[in-house]
């Protein structure tokens, strides 16, 4: 599990670097699990297999393991930020509840928006391949 | 000074004490979820928040002292999104052939999310700074604080409204598509994590690994398109 995270926060700590160092308008974790995801590529390509040079943690499925069972309980890490929330609601009241509303109507336009189309587009293209 | 209160004072001062409640406050609210069967108003995040608030609330606590003990957990955040790329490594079959689907909801659903945050506050009169704020409420909190800072907005707002709107996301998403008759797991994970960010991408992980993993990609597709398309939209704007 040690080498497991050490992989993963290798791979934040690189993200945050080239976030800042280039001002991509992108955050460092974003950019870290694309560096995961190019390893976990590169990994399973590498010829006569990455087994032989890379710790065991790495290839035996723990640093999956891992992996999971930070995204397992992804709810629980947005409670500290959420609770300080709670404390700075009166600058919501402050500027009135119709920014609430704007909020609520927004998300759900945005939600339907989003999945109509992904479901057109997928179902366009399904039609496409069907004939023949 | 009594003793327990003697034992108190010097417990509240502790990171250990805030990082149990937080703990404690998600276990609860995750029971309390799986005993309404994972009904999206049993939202645990929201659910665990409000345990905490009232817990702070009625001991006192400022908040610096809370988050000198939660701030273990809140820095899990950066190292979970980092792990999305696991799910995204599983299902990489089913996602590259959900490639053009996935581009074109991206771009309608990005561009909808911004633009009715923008017409809305027009047409409710809605002070310029405040839209600023308002525009980019569905990306990952720090980088819509980050635009928000650019363009001469109120960062804290921003991040108040971010939160507002992964709940709201969170908790509307299952009925929404259900009415909507959008059975497709992808669109509807997609569509959780464009508009809800990372609390819309927890609750995607509930239902099922595909809506979660598209979820995923959504949150970091949508976070890099925001950041353009908001200060593009406000210099239409003057």
């Amino acid at each position: 599990m040690v080498v497991a995270l050490t992989l993963i926060l290798v791979a934040q700590l690189l993200g945050e670097a080239l976030a800042h160092g280039l001002g991509l308008p992108v955050p460092g974790p974003l950019i870290g699990m694309a560096l995961v995801l190019l390893f976990l590529i590169l990994r399973d390509r590498a010829p006569g297999g990455a087994e032989r040079v890379l710790p065991r943690p790495l290839v035996d499925g723990s640093l999956e393991a891992t992996g999971k069972g930070l995204l397992a309980h992804l709810s629980l890490l947005f409670v500290p930020a959420g609770a300080g929330i709670v404390g700075r609601l009166d600058i919501l009241a402050a500027h009135g509840f119709a920014i609430a509303a704007i909020v609520a109507i927004s998300t759900i336009l945005t939600l339907s928006a989003t999945a109509i189309t992904f479901v057109a587009v997928a179902r366009v293209l399904e039609r496409g391949k069907d004939p023949r | 000074m009594s003793s327990e209160f003697a034992v108190w004072v010097y417990l509240s001062r502790t990171p250990l004490l805030w990082l149990t409640v937080t703990l404690l406050a998600y276990l609860t609210a995750d029971r309390l979820a799986l005993a309404m069967n994972r009904h999206p108003i049993a939202n645990p995040v929201l659910i665990a928040i409000i345990i905490t608030a009232t817990v702070l609330w009625l001991t006192s606590t400022p908040y610096a002292t809370y988050f000198d003990g939660a701030k273990f957990v809140h820095f899990l955040l950066g190292p979970a999104t980092v792990a999305l790329a696991f799910p995204l490594y599983e299902y990489r079959a089913t996602v590259m052939r959900a490639l053009v689907p996935m581009l074109a909801a991206l771009l309608v659903g990005s561009v909808v999310a911004v633009a009715s945050a923008l017409g809305l506050g027009l047409l409710l009169d809605i002070p310029r700074d405040v839209v600023v704020a308002l525009s980019p409420k569905s990306v990952t909190t720090g980088v819509a604080m980050g635009i928000v800072e650019t363009l001469g907005g109120d960062p804290t707002l921003a991040a108040v409204l971010v939160m507002l709107t992964g709940m709201t996301g969170a908790i509307v998403v299952t009925p929404l598509m259900n009415r909507l008759g959008i059975e497709d797991r992808r669109a509807r994970g997609f569509a959780a994590g464009l508009a809800a960010h990372g609390v819309g991408t927890a609750r995607a992980f509930q239902v099922s690994a595909v809506a979660g993993t598209f979820a995923g990609i959504a949150l970091g597709l949508n976070a890099f398109l925001t950041a353009i398309l908001v200060p593009a939209a406000l210099s239409f704007l003057r």
